[in-house]
């Protein structure tokens, strides 16, 4: 029973972080169709932000517990000064290109932002444990987990539900439905689409940086940390379905619930297990669990 | 006169939409049949059925006695049944001589010619000369010649559809289904192209179906027409019968056109 | 036998490193292996790049074979370089066939997500156990040629020499098949799937064949890479692995079978360039030059070959 509870925690505790780290990506496809790999570039600048600003706020003694707020700064000034910096730069004179060549685009300015993020921070290692430790723990049975996880699975809910509740209930929603569907319709009727694949891409991108910047604390923070998190937000992603909010929130559920019963039962096959999923979503239902209808093409 | 296609029983629904009900159609060999209806109304669901796009959910079409119901598309070209396309399928980023080279080299690549081994200039399979010689001599039928270098893209409406149609042809159809072949086309235009497909198609002695929304191109061209409605076919007669007829009036042709059917047996007499 | 530009060029690459061969520098000869295996993986990329397909996991073909020579001098001791790359073609070609009746359905960014799927899952696989090495990896032995062992002098020699023989071979052999009916079907798919189809050919026939093909290439080319480094691991099926082939061929272009070659030698340049001037930036150095070529040379360096030629016989 207890083995079960810690699977469980386990696995909802990954699903929270994995869905705060990939749910940008999805968002950013489903409104703007493109896949972005400078994502992984996002959460490692969140990371590295967050590293650096808390540890520099806890360093000159500052209250502990703003460090969170910190954290949260880090995550969205990050975002908001690069993010726009290279879609109004580079990415919107592409928009007319083949998807995978955007695709490749985005891979080289992640090459360059890997580069760009030691140049600025340096190859030692960022640690700052405190605000981790800060929360205490709490119990499932006779385990015991940093209640700091908790705040990730906060993020997680809050960052869903708000961007549920943004597409569905708001009239900016309606408009980046309508541009979902159809940008050139949409501009034609006067939506501002550029302005909306802007706020979009910068959106995605924070939620991607405040993805880092709250797995800082948990982390020894090092080059190349957001190589293995573009992979896995792509598993994350498919399995839902492109473009899809409830597939990712999905697809984040069944990776890291999956992911968790591999670490308990058989370790050897944690990770295959991710991408098995991730192969047996797109050779069954390409378009992800939750996926919408095709045309006809003749 | 024998009977090439035979259609028995089809059935096709999409959910709530009945695109084909139990059709039976048979079709003579050498016979110019025009297919008209309104949209949805399950012309090009037929035309679909035979080529292999979509399978019927019951029923069977017989082509010289063999059952090709369950056929893919590629296999039914090669059993020489040849389609054309509403919207034309040319390789857009070739000229008119790299389409035509371009379809050309597939068919030899389906006969295994001009592969790793071989030397010279391989025959293209029907035909009796290399690729460039049929090239040349197909874009000449079809008045073609003068935009042989020109790119598909910039290519006016009627010349798509042309082009289109002659890499139909290549394939030697003894079968040729055009799907509105002169929609799209200026009015100028129609007729002409038309008079050059249909030539080309009695030089090769093709069995044609076209489908039509132009009621005075299926007058002159057609020997007999399919009348389909609510995918069933409501007439079935040579065309001053069959666009005369009041329910293909109701439903398919509208009130306002007078008195048609006038010269289309001459043209096949 | 009349030979065209590119045969002749190939033949003449091959004479020149037999020839000028034992005059380079170890280190040279060492790189020139490297970017012979990577070239190997770029040439089968290129070939699907033809027909409008990108993978996103030809390292898991490169892993493939790199895995298979190292696995049969570990049970069987066999250390002959062209068992070597046969045994990590076949392996890959095995595999491709299997995938390829899936993969060969897919199109655009899915067939490069499940190709990139499958390639990680081969990592996962590999870097969790410990009977195939895991994250430590498994050491090569030395390669031998035709039953001789060669001294530490003439190995690296001998090694470049053979893989710049098997390459040489291979790329005029893909260069033949561009150039027949079927080899042809490839652009043709690219332009327009459903013509393509509808003149009779099967067109997923012929992307499997190509998948095979470019597996086979990608499985010389680990095999190649395993003995030249002497040592594999699990990361050579990561997806940056598969991000570098992507980025060779795409310099590259995909105008002619010498093309990747050439992408592989400029990329080892630019990477051992850099990162000797300054191992932080190198990254930045094949980011920017990756932007470059997309921007301002889509069909890739090897266009600009073609212009020059062009502007020769006008």
């Amino acid at each position: 029973m207890e083995h079960i509870a810690a699977v469980l925690v386990d696995g909802i505790i990954y699903a929270a972080w994995l869905f705060v780290a990939a749910v940008g990506m999805t968002l950013i496809y489903g409104v703007m169709k493109i896949v972005n790999i400078t994502h992984g570039s996002f959460y490692a600048l969140g990371a590295y932000a967050g590293a650096s600003m808390a540890g520099a706020w806890l360093a000159r003694g500052y209250p502990p517990m703003l460090s969170y707020a910190v954290l949260l700064a880090a995550g969205v000034v990050v975002a908001l000064v690069v993010a726009p910096l290279i879609e109004r730069g580079l990415l919107r004179f592409m928009y007319a290109k083949d998807e995978v060549v955007i695709l490749l685009i985005t891979y080289a300015l992640f090459l360059v932002l890997e580069d760009v993020i030691k140049l600025v921070w340096g190859v030692d290692p960022y640690f700052i444990a405190e605000p981790y430790g800060l929360l205490g723990s709490f119990e499932v049975g006779s385990l015991s987990y940093p209640t700091y996880n908790l705040i990730l699975v906060g993020l997680a809910l809050v960052s869903g539900a708000g961007l549920a509740w943004m597409l569905n209930r708001t009239r900016t929603g309606k408009l980046l439905r309508a541009v979902i569907h159809d940008p050139q319709v949409s501009s034609a009727m006067g939506v501002n689409v550029d302005r909306f694949y802007l706020v979009t891409f910068t959106f995605g991108s924070m939620l991607a940086a405040l993805g880092g910047a709250f797995t800082a604390p948990t982390v020894s923070v090092v080059p190349g940390l957001g190589v293995e998190v573009v992979v896995l937000s792509f598993a994350v992603v498919v399995i839902g379905g492109l473009g899809s909010l409830p597939g990712a929130a999905l697809g984040a559920l069944i990776v890291g619930l999956v992911r968790s019963l591999s670490i308990h039962y058989l370790p050897q096959v944690e990770l295959f297990v991710i991408y098995f999923v991730m192969a047996l979503v797109l050779a069954v239902r390409p378009r992800g669990l939750f996926s919408l209808a095709e045309a006809r093409k003749i | 006169m024998a009977v090439i296609l035979d259609a028995q029983g089809l059935q096709k629904t999409f959910g709530a939409v009945t695109a084909a009900s139990d059709i039976n159609v048979a079709i003579e060999k050498d016979s110019v049949v025009g297919l008209i209806g309104t949209n949805g109304a399950g012309k090009t669901t037929f035309i679909n059925m035979i080529t292999g796009y979509l399978k019927p959910d019951a029923g069977s079409i017989h082509f010289d006695g063999h059952d090709i119901t369950a056929l893919e598309p590629r296999e039914i070209t090669r059993l020489r049944i040849c389609r054309s396309f509403q919207i034309p399928q040319l390789y857009q980023s070739l000229t008119v001589h790299g389409n035509m080279m371009a379809a050309l080299g597939v068919l030899l690549s389906n006969a295994g010619l001009g592969g790793f081994f071989s030397r010279g200039t391989p025959l293209v399979p029907g035909h009796d000369a290399g690729a460039e010689e049929v090239a040349a001599r197909t874009l000449e039928r079809f008045g073609l010649s003068a935009y042989r270098d020109s790119n598909a893209q910039t290519l006016p409406g009627g010349v798509r559809k042309l082009l289109d149609i002659a890499l139909t042809i290549v394939a030697k159809p003894r079968i040729l289904l055009l799907d509105e072949p002169t929609s799209g086309v200026s009015a100028d235009e129609k007729f002409g192209i038309m008079e050059m497909v249909m030539k080309v198609a009695r030089d090769e002695g093709a069995t044609v179906l076209f489908v039509e929304h132009d009621m005075e191109i299926v007058s002159r061209f057609a020997q007999r027409v399919l009348a389909f409605y609510d995918g069933r076919i409501i007439a079935d007669a040579p065309p001053e019968i069959a666009l005369n007829d009041p329910e293909v009036r109701r439903y398919v042709v509208g009130g306002a056109l007078q008195r048609l059917g006038q010269g289309a047996g001459a043209e096949h007499a | 036998m009349k030979l065209d530009r590119t045969q002749l060029a190939l033949i003449a690459i091959l004479v020149a490193v037999a020839a000028g061969g034992p005059f380079l520098p170890k280190w040279a000869l060492f790189l020139l292996t490297i970017a012979v295996a990577k070239g190997l993986v770029a040439l089968g990329l290129m070939l699907l790049l033809r027909a409008g397909l990108v993978s996103f996991g030809q390292a898991l073909y490169y892993c493939l074979g790199a895995y298979a020579a190292g696995g049969i001098g570990r049970a069987f001791g066999i250390s002959d370089i062209f068992v070597q790359m046969l045994t990590g073609a076949v392996v890959a070609a095995f595999f491709a066939w299997l995938f390829g009746f899936l993969l060969a359905r897919y199109r655009g960014i899915f067939f490069g997500l499940l190709s990139l799927a499958l390639s990680m899952i081969l990592y996962g696989l590999i870097v969790k156990n410990e009977a195939l090495g895991s994250t430590d990896g498994i050491n090569v032995l030395p390669s031998t040629l035709f039953g001789i062992r060669p001294g530490e002098a003439t190995l690296r020699y001998a090694v470049a020499l053979a893989a710049v023989g098997v390459a040489v071979l291979a790329a005029l052999l893909v260069h033949r098949y561009m150039n027949t009916p079927q080899g042809q079907l490839a652009p043709a798919i690219k332009d327009n799937e459903i013509r393509v189809e509808y003149m009779g050919a099967s067109v997923q026939q012929a992307i499997h064949v190509m998948y095979v093909i470019a597996a086979a290439l990608a499985g010389i080319g680990g095999a190649l890479a395993a003995t030249a480094v002497g040592h594999i691991d699990p990361d050579m099926a990561y997806w940056t692995s598969s991000g570098e082939f992507i980025f060779i061929t795409i310099l590259a272009g995909t105008g002619s079978a010498i093309a990747p070659f050439l992408g592989a030698v400029i990329f080892g340049i630019i990477h051992t360039v850099a990162y000797d001037v300054s191992p932080n930036t190198w990254q930045l150095t094949l980011g920017l030059s990756l932007l470059v070529v997309i921007v301002f040379l889509p069909e890739g360096l090897w266009s600009l070959f073609k212009r020059r030629a062009a502007r020769k016989a006008a």
